[in-house]
């Protein structure tokens, strides 16, 4: 789940909508998806640029992290394998950017947002990576954690951002099985690999529980959202699905999810469970999580130094242009 | 004698295929660490890719070297397991990336000769060689259409793409020149009919070159001065630091599995 905490708009009970709303609604509740001509609401659009925009963000952020180890990589494979699947991430921050350009909004407008701190990513991604598993607990527990959310969202009401969902669940499925098969290896490797397995899945258990946002009691745009169908599940449902897949994950590896309360509960039918640290996730959110300014001092850096080479492609795009035009007047 | 002759020639050979897999994997190092900084995004996905391509190649020249050379070494063996005096990439791809246009302009020149290199050796009298060759031939014409199209538009683009572009010709054109001087290794393989002789490729490199660089309005250096050494082992003091990051793991952790 890359889009936490998304502020939206326009709640409104049906007696206050208008006939244009309501009959929106009504497409929304029959499955109908929507398409960036057609009317929506106001509040519709911009929530989805909020959400699609920290998803987008949150691929480009998380570049980094899994970069950290691209030069380091233990062998020629896995350098291969990640190198793709960094390339991956880019490329589905491109179809996002791409699906957020069909409710009006530019890229540059995104980043700029992105950069001024108005726009947030994910705050996974202000975590650091500090050995080799780190690689393979971001595969498994960071994609995990984002295709609960988003193999539902494929059924999303807009319909930009289903298709763009359709491939990037494809991708991130096998990303997923990619750091699991990392995490296999460390685990079944040296006592000092297994320790660095270990020592992955404890720094990346309650951030990863993070990912899905607060509590639904505690989650106050989570009601529209849903009504939209822009939010699929609630928070809780998601965190409870992800950790009831993962914890038997964790077991075959042997190694021991870092929490005390975690139980199997016969009735519920899932694991009982210990809430993150939520003043961290508020404290990350806020700009103080490990990495929050390297992350985005990289990411404002690569722009401003880039500058010099967008600017070069368009001056040389329009001299070529002014060429043409000119061969062409000479030409009649 | 004949013995000793198919000796002689198994040690050059093992030695041109780590020419061939060490410049694609030091290059493919330095490509890999813009990850994430590229100017555009389309940028980082280009970048990735040809990173990606690079160290697939690498595999594939270095697990033949293993394989020629019979002791026993595979790929990552090669890879991480030697010492910067064993490397026999040009210094060339050990430049630091600098700027974008640094990168850049190290990547065209490279990529100049690497199409002819690689155009030569469809061609050799070792199949497998000519097999990796055509499957690698594929991804680096686009890398050289890549770059020679972006070294244009940056030449001509604005004053200060122009100044950078120049800038970088200028302080990497030296370390080209390395690419063309024969030693006996080249001698072996030519006559083998195993690769072309380097100077071979010079006239189409220049033609390449001359051209993009042209149209990009940018000047070659006047100078001739050509900087060598790492075809033979000797290298600058950048190779180390590439090789303190890539081997780490290995080098901590001996004998592990990952």
């Amino acid at each position: 789940m890359y889009a936490q905490v998304i502020k939206s708009e326009g709640a409104k009970p049906r007696g206050e909508m208008s006939p244009e709303e309501i009959a929106f609604q009504e497409r929304i509740d029959r499955g109908e998806k929507i398409e960036p001509k057609e009317w929506m609401p106001e509040g519709y659009r911009k929530t989805l640029i909020r959400q699609i925009g920290q998803h987008a963000h949150s691929e480009i952020v998380g570049q980094l992290p899994e970069g950290n180890w691209i030069t380091r990589a233990p062998t020629l494979e896995r350098k291969a394998i990640l190198l793709a699947k960094v390339q991956d991430e880019a490329g589905h921050g491109l179809y996002l950017y791409c699906a957020a350009e069909t409710l009006g909004v530019s890229r540059d407008e995104l980043l700029e947002k992105l950069h001024n701190g108005s726009m947030k990513y994910s705050s996974i991604f202000n975590y650091p990576t500090l050995n080799w598993a780190d690689i393979g607990a971001v595969g498994w527990l960071v994609d995990g954690a984002a295709i609960m959310n988003q193999v539902p969202l494929q059924r999303t009401s807009f319909g930009p951002y289903s298709r763009a969902m359709i491939r990037i669940c494809k991708e991130e499925s096998f990303h997923q099985r990619q750091g699991y098969d990392i995490m296999m290896k460390m685990a079944r490797g040296t006592p000092e690999q297994k320790a660095m397995a270990q020592d992955a899945l404890n720094r990346f258990w309650y951030p990863a529980l993070m990912m899905f946002g607060p509590s639904d009691k505690d989650s106050v745009h989570s009601a529209q959202s849903m009504a939209w169908k822009i939010k699929i599940n609630t928070n809780d449902e998601l965190r409870q699905k992800f950790v009831d897949q993962t914890v038997p994950q964790a077991e075959y590896l042997g190694l021991t999810v870092p929490d005390q309360h975690l139980k199997w509960n016969e009735e519920k039918g899932g694991y009982d469970f210990s809430e993150p640290d939520w003043s961290e996730f508020y404290d990350v959110l806020a700009g103080n999580g490990p990495c929050n300014r390297e992350r985005l001092g990289a990411r404002v850096k690569a722009w401003e130094d880039g500058a010099w080479f967008r600017d070069g492609l368009v001056a040389h795009a329009e001299k070529a242009e002014a060429r043409r035009a000119a061969a062409k007047i000479a030409a009649e | 004698m004949a013995a000793i002759i198919a000796a002689v020639d198994r040690a050059a050979f093992f030695e041109f295929l780590t020419r061939m897999g060490d410049n694609t994997l030091i290059l493919g190092h330095r490509v890999s660490e813009w990850c994430g900084h590229a100017p555009v995004l389309e940028e980082d996905i280009a970048l990735a890719n040809t990173a990606l391509d690079l160290i697939g190649q690498t595999q594939l020249w270095l697990g033949l070297a293993g394989e020629i050379e019979g002791k026993g070494r595979n790929a990552d063996n090669l890879a991480f397991l030697r010492d910067a005096g064993g490397f026999r990439n040009v210094l060339l791809v050990e430049r630091p990336n600098g700027d974008f246009g640094q990168t850049l302009m190290r990547q065209f020149l490279f990529d100049a000769w690497h199409h002819g290199m690689l155009t030569a050796l469809t061609a050799s009298a070792d199949p497998r060689v000519a097999e990796i060759a055509a499957k690698a031939l594929k991804e680096v014409s686009y890398h050289l259409e890549r770059s020679s199209d972006l070294v244009i538009r940056l030449g001509d683009g604005t004053p200060e793409s122009h100044k950078r572009m120049q800038q970088a010709l200028d302080d990497i054109w030296t370390y080209t020149g390395e690419l063309f001087v024969a030693d006996e290794t080249d001698r072996a393989m030519a006559e083998a009919g195993i690769a072309p002789d380097p100077a071979r490729l010079r006239a189409k490199w220049e033609e390449i070159v001359t051209g993009v660089l042209t149209e990009a309005a940018l000047k070659i250096p006047a100078t001739g001065y050509v900087h060598k050494g790492g075809r033979r082992g000797v290298h600058t003091e950048h190779l180390g630091y590439i090789l303190a990051d890539m081997q780490f793991l290995q080098r901590a952790y001996p004998g592990a599995v990952w």
